[in-house]
C-alpha cells in the first residue's frame, strides 16, 4: 500500500492549488512538473526504503540511556543520512546555499512521505531544518560560517530548547538565565525539559537553540533571548573539539513518537556552559516565532498524513473483512458481506476521508501561501497575504491535529478487536499523532492566539484576505449547478462567522479578555470547520471539472462524495459553536474547582 | 567504454491495476508510471560500472509515449550522460529490439543493459530479440555482471542455481532482481539532469516498421481466490490433489 495517494497530492498541486502558475515566477523558473513529479518520486522512495521499515521497530525499542550515551536503533542513523544525502534536507534552500530552491507546496508533500513514513525518525532532521533556518535568518555571519554548513551537511542536528520543567505554555516566565562574559560569548545556566532531540547517537554533534533570559532583563516575553548552544565545542574545521557543559538527565518515556528522544537537559551544572547569542538581545521569542510558525505548519501536515495513512489502512481492511449481511438479509446460510458494505462503516471511513484530505488540502495552501508571498514582488499585494498566513496558521496547526487523531481513532474502530492490538499498525499511528495537539502550542494556546491576536491584527486584513479568497472559489462553483447548495452553504457559515466575530469581538473589548476568551476553543472550531468546508468546495469544483475529461471518474466522485458528508455531517456543527460563542455561555468559565 | 541501457515507462508497481471496461486492457489513465523496476537495475549496473571507471558514457534509450521522456531524466538524474526517446505508443518487444538495434548500430556501445522483463507485459524477450537481431552474445537474468579485458562475465540466475557466461563485447545483459540495489536520484541530480541532452526521435527516422505482429484477444483479471479448506491428513491431501485438482 502507497504511503500517501500520489493521485491525491497531483490533484491538490495541479487541480485545486495552480502549482504550475509557480513555473512562471523568476524564483522557480527553472523548474518544471518533471522535476517536481521526480523530487517527489526520491522523497517517496527514501520514505519506503528507509523510514518506512522501522516504524514500528522504532516503537517497540524506545530510545534508551546506559547512563553514559543514548542509543537509538542503527536505522534512524541511516534514514537520517539518506535524507541528508538525497538533498531533501536542504530541498526548500536558494541554490546559491547548496538547495533546490524547490517552492514550499512540493517541498511539504515531500515531507508527507517521509512523515507517514514514520514520524518520529522524521523529526531529526525537520528539527534541524528548522533550526539552521532560524539561524541562517537571524544569527551573526561568523556563527552562520561555522554552524550552518555542520547542519545541512547533517553532521550536526538541531533542536529547539523551550520548555521547561515548570513552564510550558507560558514561556514569559522561564527561568533559565545566560550571564555575558568578557570573550563575548554568554554562560547558561537551567533545565529544561521534553526536549525532543536533545541527545541521541545520530549525529556527532547537536545544535541546541535555547531560549533564556540575560541577567537583569526585562520581565515576561519582552526578556527573552535566543542562543546557540552547542553540545560539542567546534574547532575552526567545525570538528568537535570540547564537550560543553550540556547534560542529559534522563529520557521521557512516551505514549507516542517513540523513536525520538525526549530528553531533559541540564545547562550549566558546572557554570560552563557556553552559549553564543544568536541576533539582538530580548528579541529571542520573535526569532523562535518564526521558526515555530514554520513548525507549526510542519505539525498540522504530519498530523494530517498519519491521520491518511490510518484511513488507507482501514480501507484496506474494510475492503477484505468479511462479517455480517445487510439488515434485510435474513439467510444465515449466506456469505457475509465485507465490512465497507455496512453504511456504518462508510460514514466511518467518509468521516476519515473528508478530515484527512480535508487537512491535507489545508496544509498544502498553507505552503502555497508561503510560495506566493515569496514570489510576490509587490508589497501591497505580500502584506494582506502575510496576514492570512498568519491568521490561518492556529488553524493549519490545530485544525489536523484535532481531526487526525480523530480520523486515527476511527480506522482502530473499522478494525474492530484488530483495530486494539499491536500487530496490526492503526494503533501506533493514534499514539503517534495524539502529540499534534499538545506540542508547538497546545490547542487551548493557539486557540487563544486565533481569538485573542491573530483575528484583529492590521484591522483584519487577515480575515478580509481570507473572504476574498473564498470569493474566488465561490465564483468558480458558480459554473457547476451541482454545486449550487454546497455555495449557498458556505455563504451562510460566513454570514455566522460574521456575526460570531462581531459578537466576540464586542464581549472582548466590553468585557475584557476573561470573558471574551473563555471560549475560545469553540472560535477555533468553527473557524477550522469554515476554512476545511472552503477547502472541500475548493476542491469539489476541481472535481467537476476534472470530471468532464471523462477519465478518473471514480476518484473525482469519491472527491465530491466526501465534500458532500463534510457539509452535511460536519458544517453544521458551526451553529452550536457559534451559540456558545455569540451568548457567551460561562457554563465552563463559572464552574468552580471546589465544585469537581 | 559506450553503455546503452533501455529503460521502459510502466505502471508503477504500487499500483492495484484494474482490467478495462472493453477487457482490451488494463486501465492506465492518470495511474502513476514509473521507471520499470529491473531497468532501474540496469541503469544501476551501468553507472557503477561508470564509476568504477569500466564506462565511460552511459546513454538512455526509451521507447514508448512522450511521457516516457520522465524516465529517461530519471536515468539521467541517476548518472546517465544523455537519453533518445522513439516516440511511439503501444511498440511491441520486437517492434523495440528492431528499434534499439538500429540505435545500436548508430552508437556502437560494447554493453546493452536492459531489464530482464517490464512488470507491465511480463514479456522477457526484448534483450534476447536485440541479442538475436544485432548477432551480439546475450547473458539474460544477470546477478552479477564483471567487465574486463574485452569481455564481460554475467552471473546469471538459472533453475537450480547460478550459470557463470563469458561473452565478447559487444554484447547484450539482461538484469535480474538480485544483481543490485539501485540508487534514488538526488535532488541535485535531478536539477543537473534538466540540463543533459535529450534526442527525441520517430521509428521513421530508423526505417522501422513497429506495426504490432501480436493481437490481444482478451485481458481478463484472474480468478478470485477461493476460500482454502483445512485437511485432515497427509493422505486427505494427496487424494484431494490427486482427484480434485489433478495436479499430480
Ligand atoms: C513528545 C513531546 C515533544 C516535545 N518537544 C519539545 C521540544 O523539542 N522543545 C520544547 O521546547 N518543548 C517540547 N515539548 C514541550 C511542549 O511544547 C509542551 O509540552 C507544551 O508547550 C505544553 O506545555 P506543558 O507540557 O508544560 O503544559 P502546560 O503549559 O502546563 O499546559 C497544561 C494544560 O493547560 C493548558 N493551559 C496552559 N496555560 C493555559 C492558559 N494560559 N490558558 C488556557 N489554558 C492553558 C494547556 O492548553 C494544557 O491543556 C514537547 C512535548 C512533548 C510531549
Ligand atoms: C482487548 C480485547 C479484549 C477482548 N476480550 C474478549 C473476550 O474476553 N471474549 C470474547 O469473546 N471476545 C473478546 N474480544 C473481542 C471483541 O468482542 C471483538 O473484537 C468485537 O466484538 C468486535 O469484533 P471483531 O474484532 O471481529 O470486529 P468485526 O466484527 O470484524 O467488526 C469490524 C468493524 O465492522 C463493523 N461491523 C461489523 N459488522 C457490522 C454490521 N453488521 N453492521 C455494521 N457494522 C458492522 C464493526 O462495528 C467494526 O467497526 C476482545 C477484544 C479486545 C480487543
Amino acid at each position: 500500500m502507497p504511503l500517501l495517494s500520489r493521485q491525491d497530492l497531483d490533484f491538490c498541486l495541479y487541480e485545486m492549488l495552480d502549482t504550475d502558475s509557480l513555473l512562471h515566477t523568476p524564483r522557480y523558473g527553472d523548474h518544471s512538473r518533471e522535476t517536481f513529479n521526480q523530487t517527489l518520486n526520491t522523497a517517496e522512495q527514501v520514505a519506503e526504503k528507509y523510514f518506512a521499515p522501522h516504524n514500528h521497530l522504532a516503537d517497540e525499542k524506545e530510545p534508551w540511556f546506559d547512563g553514559e550515551q543514548v542509543h537509538t536503533i542503527p536505522e534512524v542513523k541511516e534514514a537520517f543520512r539518506h535524507y541528508v544525502n538525497s538533498g531533501l534536507l536542504t530541498a526548500r534552500l536558494e541554490f546559491d546555499a547548496g538547495g533546490m530552491q524547490l517552492p514550499h507546496v512540493v517541498a511539504a508533500a515531500c515531507s508527507g512521505y517521509v512523515t507517514a513514513a514514520n514520524a518520529s525518525s522524521a523529526a531529526y532532521p525537520f528539527l534541524t531544518m528548522a533550526a539552521s533556518n532560524l539561524i541562517h535568518h537571524f544569527a551573526s555571519d561568523e556563527l552562520k560560517n561555522l554552524y550552518l554548513p555542520l547542519m545541512r551537511s547533517g553532521r550536526a542536528a538541531g533542536t529547539m530548547a523551550l520548555t521547561e520543567p515548570d513552564t510550558g505554555s507560558s514561556l514569559a516566565d522561564i527561568k533559565t538565565y545566560a550571564t555575558p562574559t568578557e570573550q563575548g560569548h554568554y554562560l547558561v545556566k537551567g533545565n529544561k525539559m521534553y526536549i525532543s532531540g536533545g541527545d541521541q547517537d545520530i549525529t556527532d554533534n547537536i545544535v541546541h537553540l535555547v531560549l533564556a533570559k540575560i541577567k537583569g532583563a526585562p520581565a515576561g516575553v519582552k526578556g527573552i533571548s535566543l542562543f546557540l548552544v552547542p553540545k560539542w565545542l567546534v574547532d575552526d574545521n567545525g570538528d568537535p573539539a570540547q564537550r560543553n557543559d550540556v547534560q542529559l538527565a534522563g529520557l521521557l518515556h512516551k505514549m507516542g513518537y517513540r523513536g525520538t528522544t525526549s530528553t531533559v537537559l541540564n545547562f550549566g551544572e558546572q557554570d560552563n556552559c557556553v552559549g553564543y547569542l544568536i541576533g539582538e538581545p530580548h528579541q529571542g521569542l520573535k526569532y523562535m516565532f518564526m521558526m515555530m510558525n514554520e513548525a507549526r505548519v510542519g505539525v498540522g501536515l504530519g498530523a494530517a498524513v498519519i491521520g491518511y495513512r490510518g484511513y488507507a489502512e482501514s480501507l484496506e481492511y474494510a475492503r477484505q473483512r468479511p462479517q455480517g449481511r445487510h439488515p434485510s438479509n435474513k439467510d444465515p446460510a449466506s456469505k457475509p458481506i465485507p465490512i465497507i458494505e455496512h453504511a456504518d462503516v462508510k460514514r466511518m471511513l467518509l468521516a476519515q476521508k473528508s478530515y484527512t484530505e480535508g487537512a491535507i488540502a489545508l496544509c498544502l495552501y498553507a505552503n502555497h501561501l508561503i510560495d506566493r508571498i515569496e514570489t510576490c514582488a509587490d508589497e501591497d499585494q505580500r502584506k494582506p497575504l502575510q496576514e492570512l498566513l498568519d491568521l490561518l496558521t492556529p488553524i493549519v496547526k490545530s485544525w489536523p491535529s484535532e481531526f487526525g487523531p480523530k480520523a486515527n481513532s476511527l480506522a482502530i474502530q473499522i478494525l474492530g478487536g484488530a483495530g486494539y492490538i499491536r500487530e496490526y499498525p492503526v494503533e501506533q499511528l493514534y499514539r503517534d499523532n495524539r502529540l499534534n495537539p499538545i506540542h508547538e502550542g497546545t490547542h487551548g494556546i493557539q486557540a487563544m492566539d486565533l481569538l485573542g491576536r491573530k483575528l484583529w491584527q492590521s484591522n483584519g486584513l487577515g480575515l478580509q484576505t481570507l473572504l476574498r479568497e473564498i470569493q474566488a472559489t465561490l465564483q468558480q462553483a458558480a459554473e457547476f449547478p451541482d454545486l449550487a447548495p454546497y455555495s449557498e452553504q458556505l455563504q451562510e457559515a460566513l454570514l455566522l462567522v460574521n456575526a460570531t466575530t462581531q459578537s466576540v469581538g464586542e464581549q472582548l473589548q466590553q468585557q475584557g479578555p476573561d470573558i471574551g476568551l473563555a471560549n475560545a476553543s469553540a472560535f477555533l472550531s468553527l473557524s477550522g470547520h469554515v476554512v476545511v468546508a472552503w477547502l472541500w468546495l475548493w476542491q469539489a469544483s476541481a472535481a467537476m471539472k476534472g470530471l468532464k475529461s471523462g477519465t478518473n471518474a471514480e476518484f473525482y466522485r469519491g472527491k465530491l462524495h466526501a465534500c458532500r458528508f463534510f457539509f452535511r455531517w460536519e458544517l453544521p456543527k458551526i451553529q452550536h459553536w457559534s451559540n456558545l460563542l455569540q451568548s457567551a455561555d460561562d457554563t465552563c468559565r463559572t464552574m468552580h474547582n471546589d465544585y469537581f | 567504454m559506450k553503455v546503452l541501457v533501455a529503460v521502459k515507462r510502466v505502471v508503477d508497481y504500487n499500483v492495484k491495476v484494474r482490467v478495462a471496461a472493453d477487457h482490451s486492457g488494463v486501465d492506465l489513465t492518470n495511474v502513476k508510471m514509473a521507471m520499470n523496476p529491473f531497468c532501474e537495475i540496469a541503469v544501476e549496473e551501468a553507472v557503477r560500472l561508470k564509476e568504477k571507471g569500466v564506462a565511460t558514457e552511459i546513454v538512455a534509450v526509451a521507447v514508448g509515449p512522450k511521457e516516457a521522456q520522465e524516465q529517461i531524466r530519471t536515468a539521467l538524474a541517476l548518472g546517465a550522460d544523455r537519453g533518445i526517446l522513439v516516440e511511439a505508443a503501444d511498440v511491441q518487444p520486437l517492434g523495440v529490439a528492431k528499434l534499439l538495434k538500429a540505435i545500436v548500430d548508430e552508437e556502437k556501445p560494447e554493453l546493452v543493459i536492459l531489464g530482464k522483463q517490464a512488470i507491465d507485459g511480463d514479456n522477457n524477450q526484448t534483450g534476447q530479440m536485440l541479442a538475436a537481431l544485432t548477432g551480439m552474445g546475450q547473458g539474460t537474468f544477470a546477478s552479477e555482471v564483471n567487465v574486463a579485458d574485452g569481455s564481460v562475465k554475467v552471473t546469471r540466475e538459472i533453475d537450480g542455481g547460478l550459470q557463470t557466461v563469458d561473452l565478447k563485447l559487444p554484447a547484450v545483459v539482461t538484469t535480474d532482481l538480485r544483481l543490485n540495489e539501485p540508487r534514488y536520484a538526488s535532488l541535485p541530480n535531478i536539477m543537473k539532469a534538466k540540463k543533459k541532452p535529450l534526442d527525441m526521435k520517430s521509428p521513421g527516422d530508423f526505417g522501422v516498421d513497429v506495426t504490432p505482429l501480436v493481437k490481444t484477444v482478451k485481458v481478463e483479471p484472474p480468478a478470485e481466490r477461493q476460500a482454502g479448506i483445512k485437511v485432515a491428513d497427509v493422505a486427505e491431501l494427496v487424494d484431494k490433489l490427486k482427484n480434485e485438482a489433478k495436479v499430480i
